[in-house]
C-alpha cells in the first residue's frame, strides 16, 4: 500500500483534488473551533447583516458570524459522518461476513432479510430510529449508521460470495482452516479494496442524510450545530437573507465532493479497464486498394506492427500472405502475439492498441482503414475460443445466427432461417429447426462451437479467422469440430487463418505454418515439412518436444481401419 | 467408427450387470484379465490410497456418479480421463470432501471420512489434497507464498518464519528457489503458481492428492516442465495421486493406471499400457483416436 501512494499513477488529478479538500476541511475542523468559536458563537448588536469585508458572509439574527459558524461546525459534521459511516461499515462488514461463513440455510434466511431491509428507504429508516431515541449529537450518529447497516452488509455478502467461491478459499477449507480465519486471512484482504472505495460513498451518504436530520430538527440540537443545523436556522430567513444558507450548503457540497473524488480515484486505480485511454488510432482514408495485377494473394500483410500506444511494441513487424484456399496457421504460446496479428488481420483489433503496417489488406479491403461493415462482415468470419462466451446468453440462438445475413445480406427472416438450417445440418446438428428456438445454454459446448462453425460460412465468406476454435473443446469434440473445418475447406475452397497452440492439431489441418514467437514469425513450414519434422528453428523444435504425443505401441487392429 | 462395432461386445463386460460394474468384477481374480495389476479394487484396504465402492453421487435431479467403483493404490498415479460432464470432477471432488456421496463408500486410506464427524473429520480431510485447473485462481493474491504454504502446515497459526525449514524443502522440491516463499503470487508465472500450488498439497504428505486438470490452463512448453516435474517427484513423494484430465497423451506420460469415465460411469480401467494398446469400451477408442497425432487419428 505504501509503495503504491508513492507511486505516479496513483495520482491523478481527480485523487490531488480530492485529497487536498479533503485535507483542508480536516485542517478547518482542527482549527476552526479554536480561534473562530468566539466569533462563531458571542452574541453581538450586529444581527443580520449582509455580506461584508468584516463579515463575508454576513451575520445572523443573533449578530454571530456566519462564516464562522458554517467553518467551525466542520468538525462537528465531520466527526459525526465518520462515526456513522464507521457503525455502518463495520457493522456491515462483519455482518456480511458472518452471514456468508455460517450455515446455508441461516444464509438464505439472513440474506432475505437483508434484502427486505435494503429496499427500505434508508432515511426513513434513520427518522424512526432517531424519533424513538432522544434528539441529539450521538442518537443521530446512531440512526444513521444503523440505517446504513443492510446496505453495506448486503454489498460485503455480494463481495464475499464471489470471494469465497474462489479456489484459494476452498483449498484453504479444505486444509481445515476455521472460518474465522479464513474471513481475516483470505477474505477480508481480497476485499479490503472494494469495500475501500464503497466506504467512501457511505461517508458521502451518510453526511446528507445527518445534515437532512438535522435540518428536519431530528439531529443535532441548539446551542450546538452541524451543517444541517445552520440550514435549519437559515431556512426562517430564506427570503430576507438568502447568503445564510450559503455556508452550510457549500460546505456539504465541498466534503461530499472530495470524499467521492478519491473514491472514484481509487476504484479507477483498482480497476485499470475503467481508465479511459485517450488513445485514437490513425486510420487511413482509403477503403480500398488496388491490387497489383501478378499479386494472387487474398490476405497480405507486410511490416505488420501492433503496439501498446507508447509502450512496448507486441507484434514486430510480420510478414504474411494467405492464398485463396490456403488454410494457414499461426503456432505459438500466450504472449507471442498471435491472436494480435488475426484479429488486425480480421479487422477487430482492440481500440487501445496502434496497428501500423506498409501494407494490410484482405482482398482489396484496406485494413488500416475504417472497413465497411458490411462487407467485412461478409467477406470475413471470425470463430472464437469459447462457445461458452460468444453468444449472447438471453436471446434465442436462431436471432444471433441469422443476424449476419439479416443486417448485412438483406435477407428476410424465413430465408436466413433456411440457410442457417442447412448450414446447421451440414456441421452435423440434429434438429436445426429446434436448436434455433434455444438458448445457448441449452446446447453443449460443441454443439455452440459447431453453430459458430456454421453462423461463420452461411455468408460465404473468402476468409474465415479461428482463434484457437478447439482449446476449449474435449478431445473428442476437438476431433470433430476439426473435420468441419477440413470438410468446409474442401467443399468451398474457403482460405482460413487458424490460431493455436498446438501443433499437432494444426499439422492435420493447415497448408501453411507460421510459428510466432514474442511478436515475431522465427518459422515458415509447409505442412509436409512439419510432418516429416523437418525444422530448424530452436523455438519450433522446443514447442515440438512439448506435445504430448501418444504411444500406442503396436497399433490395436481395430484402430488400423482409420488410418490410410 | 464402423471398426468399433467389430469388437465383440464380451471382451468388454464378461459377466452381467453393465459397464459401470467393471472394477467391481475384478475384483474376483478369476474374472479379471489375465494382468492381475489390471485388478485396482483387489488389494487388501490398507494398500489403498483412496477407493471408492457403487458411489453415487446427486445434485438434484441430475445422477452425476452412478455406481462408481475404483480405486487409487498407495503410490501409485492414477488417471482419470473423460470429457467435460462426465463427472471426472464431480469424482476427485468427493474423495476431498466438496461433494456428498449419494450412496455408497468412500474410503481413505481404509477410513470412510464422509461417516465421520468433528476433530477426527477435519484430520482425515488433511490426508487428502486438493490442486484446482486454475493457477491464477488457487493461490491468495494478498499472501506471500510462504504464508501460503505455512497455512497447509499449520492452519492455525500460519506463521512461514516458523515453518522456515519445511517452507524451504517444499520448494525445492517443486524446482523453486527458496526465495519464492517471500514473494506474492503476481510475481510468479502460471507455471510457477502451479509448483507452488503442488508444493502445498504435498506439504502434509497426503495420502493423496487429486490433481484436476492441473495442466490444461498452461502453454504446452509450460505443461511439459511439470509433467517432467511430476515424473521427477516419483522418486521422492510417496503420496498417490488421481491425475484427471481430459488429455490422453499426459495421462501416458504421467500415470500408472488409467480410468475412463462416460456419462457419470467407468467404462474401462486398468494399467495404461494395456488399455491404450488394447481399449475394450467404444468411448475408450473413440477417445484415444481422437488426439491429434495419434495413429488412428485422421480428419477425413
Amino acid at each position: 500500500m505504501m509503495s503504491r501512494l508513492r507511486s505516479r499513477e496513483f495520482w491523478t488529478p481527480a485523487m490531488i483534488t480530492g485529497a487536498a479538500l479533503l485535507a483542508a476541511l480536516i485542517l478547518i475542523a482542527v482549527i476552526a473551533p479554536l480561534t473562530m468559536t468566539q466569533a462563531a458563537e458571542q452574541l453581538t448588536p450586529n444581527a443580520a447583516l449582509g455580506p461584508s469585508a468584516e463579515h463575508w458572509l454576513g451575520t445572523d439574527d443573533f449578530g454571530r458570524d456566519l462564516l464562522a459558524r458554517a467553518l467551525v461546525a466542520t468538525r462537528l459534521t465531520l466527526l459525526m459522518t465518520a462515526g456513522a459511516a464507521a457503525v455502518s461499515v463495520v457493522s456491515g462488514v462483519v455482518i456480511g461476513l458472518a452471514i456468508w461463513l455460517s450455515g446455508r440455510r441461516v444464509r438464505e434466511v439472513a440474506l432475505r432479510i437483508l434484502e427486505t431491509a435494503v429496499a427500505y428507504p434508508s432515511l426513513i429508516f434513520a427518522l424512526v430510529i432517531a424519533a424513538v431515541l432522544e434528539p441529539g449529537v450521538s442518537s443521530a450518529v446512531i440512526a444513521i449508521g444503523i440505517a446504513g447497516i443492510p446496505g453495506f452488509a448486503r454489498i460485503t455478502a455480494n463481495l464475499a460470495s464471489s470471494v469465497s467461491s474462489s479456489e484459494y478459499v476452498v483449498t484453504a477449507r479444505l486444509l481445515g482452516v476455521s472460518p474465522v480465519r479464513i474471513a481475516a486471512r483470505h477474505m477480508l484482504p481480497n476485499m479490503a479494496e472494494p469495500l475501500l472505495i464503497l466506504s467512501a460513498t457511505v461517508f458521502a451518504l451518510s453526511l446528507v442524510e445527518i445534515s437532512a436530520l438535522s435540518f428536519i430538527g431530528l439531529g443535532v440540537q441548539s446551542p450546538q450545530y452541524d451543517f444541517g443545523r445552520l440550514l435549519n436556522d437559515s431556512l426562517g430567513a430564506l427570503y430576507t437573507q438568502p447568503v445564510e444558507a450559503v455556508g452550510p450548503s457549500v460546505m456539504i457540497a465541498l466534503t461530499g465532493l472530495s470524499v467521492m473524488l478519491i473514491g472514484d480515484a481509487l476504484a479507477a486505480h483498482a480497476d485499470p479497464r475503467a481508465k479511459r485511454s485517450f488513445f485514437r488510432r490513425v486510420l487511413q482514408r482509403n477503403r480500398t486498394i488496388t491490387v497489383p495485377a501478378g499479386d494472387t494473394a487474398l490476405v497480405r500483410a507486410e511490416n505488420l506492427r501492433i503496439s501498446i500506444p507508447g509502450g512496448p511494441q507486441l507484434v514486430k513487424g510480420i510478414t504474411l500472405a494467405i492464398n485463396p484456399g490456403e488454410v494457414v496457421a499461426l503456432v505459438g504460446e500466450s504472449g507471442s502475439g498471435k491472436s494480435l496479428t488475426a484479429m488486425a488481420i480480421a479487422g477487430l483489433p482492440s481500440e487501445d492498441l496502434a496497428v501500423e503496417a506498409d501494407l494490410l489488406r484482405v482482398g482489396e479491403m484496406n485494413m488500416l482503414a475504417a472497413p465497411d461493415q458490411s462487407r467485412l462482415a461478409r467477406d470475413i468470419s471470425i470463430v472464437y475460443q469459447d462457445p461458452g462466451t460468444t453468444f449472447n446468453p438471453s436471446l434465442r440462438m436462431g436471432s444471433q445466427l441469422t443476424e449476419v445475413l439479416r443486417t448485412h445480406l438483406g435477407l428476410g427472416g424465413t430465408k436466413a432461417r433456411k440457410a442457417i438450417i442447412d448450414a446447421l445440418t451440414s456441421v452435423n446438428i440434429t434438429e436445426p429447426a429446434h436448436r434455433l428456438r434455444q438458448h445457448p445454454h441449452e446446447l453443449s459446448g460443441g454443439m455452440r462451437q459447431r453453430a459458430m462453425i456454421a453462423a461463420s460460412i452461411v455468408t460465404s465468406p473468402k476468409l474465415i479467422v479461428a482463434d484457437e476454435p478447439t482449446t476449449a473443446l474435449d478431445v473428442t469434440v476437438q476431433a470433430e469440430v476439426l473435420r468441419q473445418f477440413r470438410r468446409i475447406h474442401r467443399e468451398q475452397g474457403t482460405a482460413m487463418l487458424f490460431i493455436s497452440h498446438d501443433l499437432a492439431v494444426v499439422e492435420a489441418l493447415c497448408d501453411t505454418i507460421l510459428v510466432m514467437k514474442s511478436g515475431e514469425i522465427v518459422e515458415r513450414l509447409t505442412s509436409a515439412q512439419l510432418a516429416a519434422r523437418d525444422v530448424h528453428h530452436p523455438y519450433t523444435k522446443a514447442l515440438l518436444a512439448a506435445i504430448p504425443t501418444l504411444e500406442l505401441g503396436p497399433v490395436p487392429a481395430t484402430a488400423g481401419v482409420a488410418t490410410p | 467408427m464402423n471398426a468399433n462395432a467389430q469388437t465383440p461386445p464380451a471382451a468388454l463386460d464378461p459377466q452381467p450387470g453393465g459397464p459401470g460394474r467393471r472394477a467391481a468384477h475384478t475384483a474376483a481374480p478369476a474374472a479379471g484379465p489375465a494382468d492381475p495389476a489390471a485388478a485396482p479394487a483387489a488389494g487388501p484396504a490398507a494398500l489403498q490410497a483412496a477407493s471408492v465402492s457403487n458411489l453415487n453421487v446427486r445434485f438434484g435431479a441430475a445422477h452425476v456418479l452412478k455406481d462408481v467403483t475404483m480405486a487409487v493404490p498407495a503410490g501409485t498415479v492414477v488417471g482419470l480421463v473423460g470429457e467435460s460432464g462426465s463427472g471426472k470432477s464431480t469424482l476427485g471432488k468427493t474423495l476431498v470432501g466438496i461433494n456428498k456421496p449419494s450412496s455408497g463408500e468412500v474410503l481413505i486410506a481404509g477410513e470412510d471420512f464422509t461417516k465421520m464427524r468433528g476433530r477426527r473429520r477435519q484430520q482425515m480431510r488433511r490426508e487428502v489434497q486438493y490442486i484446482p485447473q486454475d493457477p491464477y485462481s488457487s493461490l491468495s493474491p494478498r499472501r506471500t507464498t510462504g504464508q501460503t504454504l505455512a497455512e497447509a502446515l499449520d492452519p492455525h497459526g500460519a506463521n512461514p518464519v516458523e515453518h522456515r525449514k519445511a517452507i524451504a524443502a517444499a520448494l525445492e522440491r517443486v524446482k523453486l528457489d527458496p526465495s519464492a516463499a517471500e514473494k506474492y503470487p503476481h510475481q510468479f508465472s502460471g507455471g510457477q503458481r502451479q509448483r507452488i500450488a503442488i508444493a502445498r498439497a504435498l506439504m502434509l504428505e497426503p495420502k493423496l492428492v487429486i490433481a484436476d486438470e492441473i495442466t490444461s490452463a498452461l502453454d504446452v512448453s509450460v505443461q511439459a516442465d511439470i509433467i517432467r516435474l511430476l515424473q521427477g517427484m516419483r522418486s521422492t513423494v510417496d503420496s498417490a495421486m488421481l491425475f484427471i484430465s481430459h488429455n490422453l497423451a499426459v495421462v501416458q506420460q504421467v500415470c500408472d493406471e488409467v480410468v475412463v469415465m462416460f456419462q457419470g460411469r467407468i467404462v474401462e480401467q486398468g494399467p495404461i499400457e494395456s488399455v491404450y494398446r488394447d481399449p475394450q469400451h467404444d468411448y475408450t477408442k473413440k477417445l484415444l483416436s481422437s488426439v491429434p497425432g495419434s495413429p488412428g487419428f485422421s480428419l477425413d
